[in-house]
């Protein structure tokens, strides 16, 4: 636990008038794969879109590797080394795909190597690799809103609920290429609903409830603990899925 | 965790009709040139006019693509832009007068230089402009559309106003340089020559644009900026820089409008600008807010459309691009190609 | 009792009060406070113009709604009268007509433009508005064998509104002559239409309205029909707007393509309104008031700075009375940025 990469405290964000964040406190550690839960509301998407300085915090602090990096332009953060995997995908429908993924890679055209792992996890965004990403399917859309983040070395990766309304099959696509992520050693902080991918793929887990973290510990002991899931989310998440 | 089944997905070719549909208000284009034909009686008019028509099309294009751009970027609504368009005039013409010397000689190299300088000259002239215009008038009132408009609106108002301090409140006559004037017959048709010009310098700029916005990383910025700047600026991208540095593109587009567009009418006013307006607002809107090639699209028709009816029916010419735009947004309510595809 | 002539929506502060009395009192007195018809034709086009900002105000302050047909409607109702007149002689039974008629015009056209307006998004609406109002003006100007083109037409009115009318009654040293009488019509037609302004808007229709300026999400959510009340509001305003003409077209006695559609009168309406302060009728009072004032007395002002001033370089040109509405537009934007609420916010905000 001594080598942190990412350390939130006491962090604050409101969105307009409301206030979302009441003093999140979590820390991700390098080369592992945090996991993010909690129900619908708690605050998860905010703390990523805080971190990633989309949502400016207006108190507490964000550090990575130890520099502060609080209240940066995302554009700043973006290029120590954070990638976001947004909740909608965030992908540019009238580009190519071609072109997103060239515009993912901060510094001149994407590596051929990394590209063909892509193209060995993806193998549809090969395929359609000159058309507008406008029309591919909806788990085409999430394998290169993935990609993009892979497209160059990263420090972290935050990844917003990949399996959200996808097939069993896409989502299983993108697990492999997620654990294979992993596998590299990787620093990935991921919100997921998806218990059983959480749980298959978390390290640590950390849970959310009405802006705060409730819960932080490594995911096997909450996963070997329905009674501490039901006290945590409301609900077995064991049943749920 | 199951497997994952095997997932090779194939390219299937849509339909005709399908591949056709966004291509439509391309095929619109030689639709129109084909509608002049038939109703305009005699080939060699016919021929004037398609001409003259695409070069006022061009003209508008060149001023319109400034404006749907930043529009598509920033969500800005300039309807300043007009005031860049008389500052360009004034500019270019003052440059013109003092290189009367060049535009009189009958050497078409030194009429082209001459025009060169006058174009770079109002086009630093109205860049800068652009540049001070988004600080102080616009930067306060980013967000809401109702101030833009009220703001953009007391700058043109200053603008104008402005320019009639530094030059006078009377119009000027330029002539156009010494080669430039007159006309070449084709096919029994009258061409003016600075027409043929315009034609060539807009097609320049389109095509410049293209390779600019299809060809480069600052291209590919801007367009996936204009699809979603949060997410652009969340890939590393201080897309604020871009943007000012697109209004300024934009606004020195607009001055290089004005210097053609005081060639082709031989003659600029303070107002001149905001009269243009009215048509490019015609042309921002049925190509659609923020699509470079739909402003193509719209404003060739729209000047076509123009000296066609202006032949037929004098007095329905604006009255007919009032009902092209009318029908356009009847069919597509968001314009011809809502957004950048270049 | 004042409560209830202004349905609730008075002034709201001391100063304001005081402000909109002397303009009212200034304006009814007119005739006899100030000699020479200078006073008189200013008086006028105050009174017209309140009518005519107030009812933009409906528009623009009320329901959030940025047209620039605004003129059009104007226009419609000087046009009206003029054509009337000009077919039917000079009667009242004329003018009733020509005004009914510019009136039912600009209705059925404002009920266009708010169909038409649901169909696009709302920032196209004050570019489509721009083009249209500028084809219109160009229109009137070209069919001269209706509108006279750019001279525009002379207005015969009846007899007993124009100056050669002459009543054998003298009033504090003024003579009452048709042209007080037409004076007074304009006014007191005026003072009943702002009137009626002031109760729709604290209706509960007016209301509406604002809850929908606020957030038009929301009041559709509970239950009213934006729809309806934005297309109401619009056609409102254009009638107004088009009794505003009418009452233009008779106190001038001409029509014209420049005095009554010209872009530069939309930026005139624009600047009243928003310097004098959107969305509470009193300042279209202010607004127009201080404009026209400004129109006729500021550029006497500024000759003599100019005059002053005629050794320096630059200062002269921009003191030049022509370049007014240079320090009117610098004004504006400051409006905008830094008073949003115009005059009349700033007073309520200093009660």
């Amino acid at each position: 636990m001594s080598d942190l990469l990412l350390k939130l405290r006491d962090l604050h964000t409101d969105i307009g008038q409301y206030h979302i964040l009441h003093g999140v406190d979590l820390e991700v550690p390098r080369g592992q794969v945090t996991m993010l839960l909690g129900r619908n509301g708690a605050g998860k998407t905010t703390t990523l879109r805080s971190i990633m300085g989309i949502l400016p915090p207006h108190r507490g602090a964000v550090t990575l590797d130890g520099r502060a990096v609080t209240g940066l332009n995302s554009a700043l953060i973006a290029r120590q080394g954070v990638a976001l995997v947004p909740e909608d995908m965030g992908i540019f429908a009238n580009l190519t795909v071609e072109e997103n993924l060239t515009l993912a890679s901060l510094d001149g055209p994407p590596d051929p190597k990394r590209l063909e792992r892509i193209f060995t996890a993806f193998p549809a965004l090969r395929t359609f690799w000159k058309g507008r990403a406008g029309t591919l399917s909806g788990g085409q859309k999430q394998m290169l809103s993935v990609a993009r983040a892979m497209i160059s070395e990263r420090r972290l990766y935050l990844i917003d609920e990949p399996s959200k309304g996808l097939a069993p099959a896409i989502v299983s696509t993108l697990a492999k290429a997620l654990r294979e992520l992993k596998s590299e050693g990787a620093t990935i902080l991921m919100v997921e609903q998806n218990f059983r991918l959480a749980k298959a793929l978390g390290d640590r887990a950390a849970v959310m409830d009405n802006g705060r973290v409730i819960w932080s510990g490594a995911m096997a002991d909450l996963a070997s603990a329905p009674d501490l899931q039901s006290r945590l989310m409301g609900l077995s998440l064991e049943d749920h899925t | 965790m199951s497997a994952a089944p095997d997932h090779t997905p194939v390219m299937t070719r849509p339909p005709l009709a399908l591949r056709l549909e966004p291509w439509l208000p391309v095929l619109l284009l030689p639709l129109l040139v084909l509608a002049g034909w038939l109703a305009i009686p005699s080939a060699s008019s016919w021929l004037t006019l398609t001409i003259s028509g695409l070069a006022m099309g061009m003209m508008i294009f060149v001023i319109a693509s400034g404006m749907t751009l930043i529009f598509g970027l920033m969500d800005i609504i300039n309807f300043g832009h007009g005031a860049f368009i008389s500052f360009g005039a004034f500019a270019g013409v003052s440059v013109l007068i003092w290189l009367s010397a060049l535009t009189g000689a009958p050497s078409l190299l030194l009429n082209l230089l001459a025009l060169l300088a006058a174009v770079l000259a109002a086009m630093a002239f109205t860049g800068a402009l652009g540049w001070g215009f988004e600080r102080v008038i616009i930067r306060p009132v980013y967000g809401s559309h109702l101030k833009q408009i009220l703001v953009t609106m007391g700058g043109l108002i200053v603008a104008e106003q402005l320019i009639q301090v530094i030059w006078g409140p009377r119009e000027i006559h330029i002539a156009r340089p010494e080669m430039l004037k007159g006309a070449v017959t084709v096919m029994g048709a009258t061409l003016e020559k600075y027409r043929l010009v315009a034609v060539a310098t807009g097609l320049v700029v389109f095509l410049a644009m293209r390779a600019v916005l299809r060809g480069t990383r600052i291209g590919l910025i801007v367009r996936a900026g204009v699809e979603n700047r949060e997410m652009v600026q969340a890939m590393g991208y201080r897309i604020n820089r871009v943007f000012i540095a697109v209004f300024i593109a934009g606004s020195a587009l607009a001055g290089l409008g004005g210097v053609m567009w005081a060639l082709y009418q031989e003659m600029i006013t303070a107002h001149m600008g905001n009269e243009i307006m009215v048509l490019v607002f015609i042309v921002v809107i049925i190509g659609g807010l923020g699509s470079v090639e739909g402003a193509f699209i719209g404003a060739l028709m729209v000047g076509l459309l123009q000296n066609y009816v202006a032949f037929l029916e004098p007095k329905a010419a604006l009255i007919s691009n009032i009902g092209l735009m009318v029908a356009i947004l009847m069919w597509r309510p968001q314009g011809m190609s809502p957004v950048i595809r270049v | 009792m004042l409560k209830s002539v202004f349905s609730g929506s008075g002034p709201g502060s001391k100063l304001l009060i005081v402000l909109a009395l002397i303009v009212f009192l200034g304006l009814a007195l007119t005739p006899f406070l100030f000699s020479g018809t200078r006073a008189m034709e200013t008086g006028a086009k105050i009174a017209i113009f309140i009518v005519l900002v107030a009812s933009y105000d409906l528009l623009l302050g009320y329901t959030g709604i940025v047209s620039f047909a605004h003129t059009v409607f104007f226009g419609f109702g000087a046009y009206g009268v003029a054509l009337a007149t000009q077919r039917m002689g000079s009667g009242w039974d004329a003018l009733a007509l020509g005004t009914l008629g510019g009136v039912a015009l600009s209705v059925v056209l404002a009920f266009g433009v708010a169909m038409f307006s649901l169909r696009v998004r709302a920032i196209f609406f004050a570019m489509i508005t721009m083009a249209v109002a500028s084809a219109i003006a160009v229109l009137v100007s070209q069919l001269s064998w209706l509108t006279g083109g750019e001279d525009g037409m002379n207005i015969k009115i009846p007899r007993e509104l124009t100056p050669a009318f002459r009543m054998d009654l003298e009033i504090f040293g003024t003579k009452i002559t048709g042209r007080v009488l037409n004076y007074y019509l304009v006014f007191f037609s005026a003072f009943a239409l702002f009137l009626l302004m002031l109760r729709v808007v604290s209706s509960p229709f007016g209301r509406v309205l604002q809850a929908i300026r606020e957030n038009p999400f929301r009041a559709e959510a509970i239950g009213y029909r934006v729809v309806v009340y934005r297309t109401v509001a619009t056609c409102l305003s254009a009638a107004i707007a088009a009794l505003a003409g009418a009452l233009f077209a008779i106190w001038l006695r001409y029509v014209g393509p420049d005095t009554t559609l010209s872009a530069e009168l939309m930026i005139d309406i624009l600047l009243m309104v928003v310097i004098g302060g959107m969305g509470t009728l009193w300042g279209a009072v202010l607004g127009a008031a201080i404009f026209v004032l400004a129109q006729s007395y500021l550029q006497v002002l500024m000759a003599q700075g100019a005059a002053a001033t005629a050794a320096l370089p630059l200062i002269p040109d921009l003191l030049n009375p022509d370049r007014w509405l240079l320090w009117l537009g610098l004004l504006f934007i400051l409006s905008v940025y830094f008073f949003p609420t115009g005059i009349v916010g700033r007073l309520k905000a200093v009660k």
